[in-house]
């Protein structure tokens, strides 16, 4: 046997370390990372750096982990939507297995490690945040029911109470005003893509709402989440972990995310194509900053409390 | 022919381990340094008996 009859092609399991990383979906490994942070340090009990870190890091890698096992499970529809065509399986890189074994392995590692580094019930909330991303989401909704987008939101929107739990070992009401934001934001940011992905769904036969109830309805739903989101996030401000930091952020951010949701009711598919769906695309932009912009004002209202500046009083 | 030509193959497999070897090497650190935080801040000491108590 001859150098030359090595395969060249990257199917040969011989896939980079990179490619491995990129089962964990780190730009979603991001949100996590800085939603759970947020969560952790406007928590009212200081915690060590050390196991501040810790926490973070197997938060980070529990929802990594349930990123490769969302792309074992998804590979078939993965293949056929442009956006997810390079994702490591579709383009032969990784193979499914490989996915799994890995999801699986990081899954356990990174729950117990969190367990044993903060309590038991930052361990068991990571645990069903893998479970409800995998099982709930990915495998039973998403494929089945239009409103996919709207119950799986809440698996993005799990790492803030993580933190939390990390830091105090119980439960209270702000971390779930955090899950709530990021719950409320998630529908009108993806519907927002569906509508300017195109057909992207559609080929997949993932019943996204563009597809089961067409592109105004998509339009309706967005003005309407955007609104109930603008309550909440500005309610938010009056309660412990708000403040007059947040409230100015929040107000600026929301006249404007109502504004992007406003301008996109108005237009209708003729008027989205001139100019390729310039104001969703804008709209999708902005909502990475609203919710990013929502928890930074979170941090600074932490941050300043003990100076006496943040919240309230 | 020479062993030594190096194929875009090995290259990956070497990333590959190299990599594995840093993820190992973090783990152990993060472990360490986890230990040493709880060990000092006496999260493993054994409750102390009380005087007087059974």
């Amino acid at each position: 046997m001859s150098d030359a009859t090595i395969n060249t092609n990257t199917d040969t399991g011989e896939a980079g370390f990179g490619d491995y990383f990129a089962l964990l979906k780190p730009r979603v490994m991001t949100l996590v990372v800085f939603t759970a942070l947020v969560g952790l340090l406007a928590a009212p009990v200081p915690v060590h750096p050390m196991i501040g870190f810790a926490a973070i890091l197997f938060i980070a890698i529990g929802g990594g982990a349930s990123g490769a096992l969302n792309m074992w499970w998804d590979a078939d529809i993965d293949r056929i939507m442009k956006r997810t065509r390079g994702r490591p399986i579709p383009s032969g890189k990784v193979e499914r297995g490989e996915a799994l074994g890995l999801g699986l392995t990081l899954s356990v590692m990174a729950v117990v490690m969190l367990a044993l580094a903060t309590n038991i019930l930052a361990g068991a909330m990571l645990a069903f945040t893998i479970f409800f991303y995998v099982v709930i989401y990915s495998m039973l909704l998403k494929r089945s029911t239009p409103q996919n987008i709207v119950i799986g939101g809440a698996a993005g929107a799990f790492p803030p109470v993580i933190g939390w739990l990390a830091a105090t070992g119980y439960m209270a009401v702000e971390p779930w005003l955090m899950f709530a934001l990021v719950f409320m934001w998630t529908p009108p940011h993806f519907w927002a893509l569906a509508l300017f992905m195109r057909s992207d769904y559609d080929d997949a036969g993932v019943p996204m709402l563009t597809v089961t109830h067409g592109r105004p309805a998509t339009r309706r739903h967005i003005l309407i989440y955007t609104i109930l989101l603008a309550g909440l996030a500005l309610g938010t401000a009056f309660t412990a972990i708000g403040g007059p930091v947040y409230l100015s952020v929040s107000a600026i951010l929301n006249a404007l995310f109502l504004h992007g949701a406003w301008k996109i009711w108005r237009r209708d598919e003729e008027m989205a194509e001139v100019d390729n769906y310039a104001v969703e695309r804008r709209f999708f932009r902005l909502s990475l900053l609203y919710l990013a912009l929502h928890f930074a004002a979170i941090l600074a209202e932490a941050v300043l409390k003990p100076y006496g500046l943040g919240g309230w009083s | 022919m020479s062993l030594k030509v190096t194929h875009e193959l090995h290259q990956r497999r070497l990333g590959r381990n190299v990599g594995l070897a840093l993820v190992l090497a973090g783990f152990i650190a993060v472990v360490f340094g986890l230990t040493v935080v709880k060990v000092t801040s006496g999260a493993f000491e054994p409750p102390r008996a009380t005087q007087g108590g059974e």
